[in-house]
């Protein structure tokens, strides 16, 4: 499958009106001349959300189009929180906690029942939460609700499915190298986090060994004691579902908040840095530094920087690299935001090697050009249209709405924070851009790393004049076991 | 019909349970409930509009699917529908154009100096180097002063600006998908945006484009190990249809393709009857009809293009393909079998579910649970295409230690079985309940109900087939499923292809980049 367009850095749209335009004057327009009537009334319909006494959270979001029931249990608690002499360990656990299946009902036996009713119950490990989710037609609600809490008290993690979780964790160790683009990333977040972070330690052969059974059942027994957010969504009765959850979940002691983090984030240590891969054509160059976290209030004027900076067509790389110089059909950058800790700034560029070089100057050019080429009238109008006019695309679902709300309240975010976020991103002025890029983009603090064919890289990146060419090393260390 | 894209990307099997699915029996989901809301139009020129009312949010998604893709392509030209589908993003006479009348002018000069370079370049015997360059320079410059016309961007820029969502386009073999979703009360200027770019296609920096999609064949398929192995196992499938053929093109093709050439594939294949456009969402069909009828009849009519003649022979050779290098080992087979018309379409769903789908699925339960060979291995079909005749493919991530040879005899044994044995009730069952629940499931989303309207449409005549082919489903028997592993799990009608880990040369220098 191919697309025009294969990476996603846009965000998201929508306001009713057109903006000044610059074009010249000869082109008659005629799209300007199509009315746009008043949009119909639209209110996203939000979840009711229930807090226990325990401090356990309930979202019930009525969707009564199709007949099923899904839910979901979000855990505070994922692999930045993990021993980093068993990293991976979260990763096995969110494997291991649905295969292992309960004391009443192996996970083999789970797997049959389920997928004879075409119901699915899930668990799974993030960077940090864990989830236990599930779903099924209206008529196997109760029953597949009944089976999910029970594997969500009382899980049975068994030594051979964990088995079973190592050889898919280590077939992923083992093949971290074979792809370009997962290279790149990987490595390239390293050098913005540190390859010892919370955030990026890897697994390794040695550390996903070191996990046990017991290390699956302590972190489970630790966890679920914290403040869970319970979501469920579909065709169900509000009020037995409310009686239900709280029978559930109402007798649990009270939550333990989760203890806070003293991450430290540096930054990357400016320069250029190189992997060779021989079996290539193609350059992939990642020019990386650190991001914000969503609570800072520059957010929105940030969203709408990127946008000029690589959210579409029209952005700067995707025009300069991509439709001016041919040199990319993957393009993009932005200043990225996490919800509680900094996320990174990344533009990145895939490029033949010969123009390896070519390419990351244009991509450097337009990353300095943020301080150095003043952001245009017509530039802020259209960055803002493509965001205003689409947002409605964050809500235009119950599920989306619902998922959202399960954020906000995980991080901590008020209720109405998208309202606010937007009438934020209307009030984004000139100055507002001109003093983010003063501020954030600071081109001698990225480093820049070329994954790519180092004999077909000509001319070399020494010419790219960032000091000295520093070589990763990323040769994965073996257990004695595999040769 | 369903196609997995990349049921390779190699993330787990666990990873494709999505989310909940179930049983019809409901309101807004039968057939009957979607003829109430369904308006299927056919106009003169032969173009088929498909409206189906969904005011769940004041959105709308749109499907356009051009019966043609890159299996159309004419010898010598592997890549032309692609590149094609970027032309369709550069605008029209009317947008993306400072002066329409000079800019045609300076696009035809384009044209003479690229057909003088390539007539030099192609010569096999006495090519001027010294001219060749001179005419790349003239080249240049032709490129250069067309730009000038040139308002880049102008036509994704506007619908961006008007709340585009998830605009793109996909190229397949068997056909070209234009879609994206926006606020209902941009209806009118999608309208306008998207029958002018159907119709009224400029080959506006046309190679420029090109350099772009040879990127995107670098990134999809020269440096991804599978994207190498895939190529090369269908040109060794196929000998004669043109699935065997690398569909975002052979590099000396792709690099040779020229606007004129773009231009008339789009005169022979984007005409009203190849073209079933499938509106979903807030949408009023009796209101909306007459508009989106006038901008729709600016596509010209023209005959359906007629069929491809070429039919993959029998293949009576047992083939393999072997590739040594230095990436982690994979193993992949095909088989070939009939297109998506066949009576037995169903009974291959119907093999690929149980040999495939999630953990209860055979051989998940094999090679993965059981003899603890592989990370991953699953059954899809039809591969590359279902318009043809396809394959049924096999593929297994092996885990460290364990060889292609290990995941293609673990396979065998688990179609012998298919063969020798009656699949259980409970497997056939299954099998039934999730395909119906999966169908269901896809009717919540605009954009998906879009595209498989447009794709039933076009490939049955009637998107009521969607729900029909429940009916089929429904039909398959254990028996139908013995008999058919019987007839195509063979020898001499497979292709094998792996990749096997060579070892990295012994003290390999560092090579840093090109830097001394």
């Amino acid at each position: 499958m191919k697309k025009i367009f294969g990476m996603t850095f846009i965000i998201a749209i929508c306001a009713l009106i057109f903006a000044p335009n610059f074009l010249p004057a000869q082109q008659a327009k005629p799209w300007e001349q199509i009315p746009t009537p008043r949009l119909h009334d639209f209110k996203p319909h939000q979840p009711q959300r229930i807090v226990l006494k325990n401090g356990i959270v309930l979202f019930l979001q009525e969707d009564h189009e199709l007949p099923f029931v899904s839910g979901s249990v979000s855990i505070p608690g994922g692999a930045r929180e993990e021993d980093a002499a068993k990293a991976g360990l979260v990763s096995l656990y969110g494997q291991t906690w649905r295969t292992s299946g309960t004391a009443k009902l192996s996970g083999d036996a789970l797997d049959d029942l389920l997928e004879a009713k075409a119901a699915h119950i899930e668990t799974g490990g993030d960077v940090d939460s864990t989830a236990l989710s599930w779903d099924s037609l209206k008529g196997d609600a109760d029953q597949v609700f009944a089976l999910a809490m029970d594997l969500l008290f009382h899980p049975q993690f068994s030594a051979e499915k964990l088995q079973l979780a190592q050889q898919q964790v280590a077939t992923e160790i083992m093949r971290r190298n074979d792809d370009e683009g997962e290279i790149a990333s990987r490595e390239s977040a390293k050098l913005v986090y540190g390859a010892n972070s919370p955030y990026t330690r890897q697994p390794e052969f040695a550390t996903i060994g070191a996990v046990t059974v017991d290390d699956l059942k302590a972190w489970h027994d630790r966890t679920i004691g914290g403040k869970l957010i319970v979501a469920i969504s579909g065709d169900f009765d509000p009020a037995a579902m409310e009686a239900k959850l709280r029978a559930a979940f109402e007798g649990l002691p009270a939550v333990k908040a989760a203890p806070p983090r003293h991450d430290t984030f540096a930054g990357p240590k400016p320069g250029l840095w190189f992997i060779n891969k021989e079996d290539v054509n193609q350059s992939n160059v990642q020019i990386v530094g650190l991001g914000t976290d969503r609570r800072n209030p520059d957010v929105p004027a940030l969203v709408v920087m990127n946008e000029i900076l690589g959210g579409g067509f029209a952005s700067r790389l995707f025009q300069k690299v991509r439709t001016e110089l041919g040199l990319a059909y993957a393009v993009g950058g932005s200043y990225g935001y996490a919800w509680d800790h900094p996320g990174e700034f990344r533009a990145e560029v895939l490029t033949k090697s010969a123009t390896t070089v070519d390419a990351t100057k244009a991509a450097l050019d337009q990353i300095a050009g943020l301080t150095t080429r003043p952001f245009t009238d017509e530039e802020l109008a259209r960055a803002k249209d493509n965001i205003l006019n689409s947002f409605l695309f964050r809500y235009d679902t119950r599920e989306k709405v619902l998922a959202e709300r399960v954020k906000l309240e995980f991080y901590g975010y008020p209720a109405d924070y998208l309202e606010t976020y937007k009438a934020a991103l209307e009030k984004v002025t000139l100055a507002d851009l001109d003093r983010v890029a003063k501020k954030y983009i600071h081109p001698d603090k990225l480093a820049i790393l070329v994954v790519g064919n180092g004999p077909e890289i000509k001319p070399g990146l020494d010419e790219l004049k960032q000091g000295p060419v520093q070589p990763i090393d990323i040769t994965i260390p073996m257990p004695n076991s595999v040769h | 019909m369903q196609r997995k894209t990349s049921p390779w990307i190699y993330k787990g099997v666990m990873a494709l349970m999505l989310a909940a699915i179930a049983l019809a029996g409901a309101r807004a989901q039968d057939l009957k409930s979607f003829e109430q809301r369904i308006t299927t139009k056919v106009l003169l020129n032969g173009l088929t509009l498909v409206i189906c009312e969904r005011p769940e949010a004041p959105v709308f998604s749109y499907s356009t699917f051009i019966d043609a893709g890159d299996v159309n392509d004419p010898s010598g030209e592997s890549g032309l529908a692609h590149m094609f589908e970027h032309l369709a993003f550069k605008g029209t006479s009317q947008i993306g154009t400072k002066d329409y009348a000079a800019e045609k002018i300076a696009l035809a000069k384009v044209e003479a100096a690229n057909d003088a370079y390539e007539a030099e370049y192609l010569k096999a015997v006495g090519r001027d180097e010294a001219k060749l360059a001179e005419l790349k320079k003239a080249f240049k410059e032709a490129e250069a002063e067309a730009h000038k016309y040139v308002i880049p961007n102008q036509f994704t820029d506007v619908a961006e600006r008007n709340g585009a969502e998830g605009l793109n386009a996909e190229t397949q073999l068997d056909e070209t998908i234009y879609f994206w979703s926006m606020p209902e009360n941009r209806l009118e200027l999608w309208a306008w945006l998207e029958s002018g770019r159907l119709a009224d296609v400029v080959p506006r920096e046309f190679y420029k484009e090109r350099d772009v999609v040879i990127e995107e064949r670098r990134m999809r398929t020269d440096s991804n190990p599978i994207g190498r192995l895939v190529e090369q196992f269908l040109a060794t499938a196929y000998v004669a249809h043109n699935y065997g053929r690398s569909a975002i093109g052979w590099p000396s093709e792709v690099s040779q393709i020229n606007a004129t050439e773009a231009m008339d594939f789009h005169k022979k294949y984007y005409v009203g009857a190849n073209i079933v456009v499938a509106v979903v969402g807030d949408v009023k069909a009796s209101e909306m009809l007459p508009m989106l009828e006038k901008y729709f009849s600016n596509i010209p009519a023209g005959p359906k293009p007629e069929e491809m003649t070429t039919v993959e022979p029998k293949q009576f050779a047992e083939k393999t393909v072997a590739i040594r290098e230095q990436t982690q080992p994979f193993y992949l087979e095909g088989y070939h079998r009939p297109d998506y018309r066949s009576p037995d379409a169903e009974v291959y769903d119907a093999i690929t579910d149980i040999m495939s789908n999630g953990r209860v699925s055979r051989l998940y339960r094999s090679l993965v649970r059981d003899q603890q060979i592989a990370a991953e291995a699953e059954g899809f079909s039809p591969f590359p295409g279902d318009k043809y005749p396809g394959l049924f493919a096999f593929y297994a991530v092996p885990l460290p230690g364990h060889t292609p040879a290990e995941m293609r005899d673990a396979i065998h044994k688990e179609i012998d079985k298919l063969k020798t044995a009656d699949v259980t009730d409970e497997e056939l069952a299954m099998y039934k309940t999730r395909t119906r629940a999966d169908l269901l499931r896809g009717l919540a989303d605009n954009q998906g109900l879009a595209n498989s309207l447009a794709q039933y449409q076009t490939r049955y005549g009637d998107w009521r087939e969607l729900f029909r082919q429940l009916d089929k489903v429904d039909k398959v028997t254990k028996a139908d499923i013995r008999r058919v592993a019987n007839e195509v799990f063979v020898p001499s009608n497979r292709t094998e292809s792996w990749i096997e880990t060579e070892a990295a040369p012994a003290a390999a220098a560092q090579k840093d980049g090109g830097a001394q």
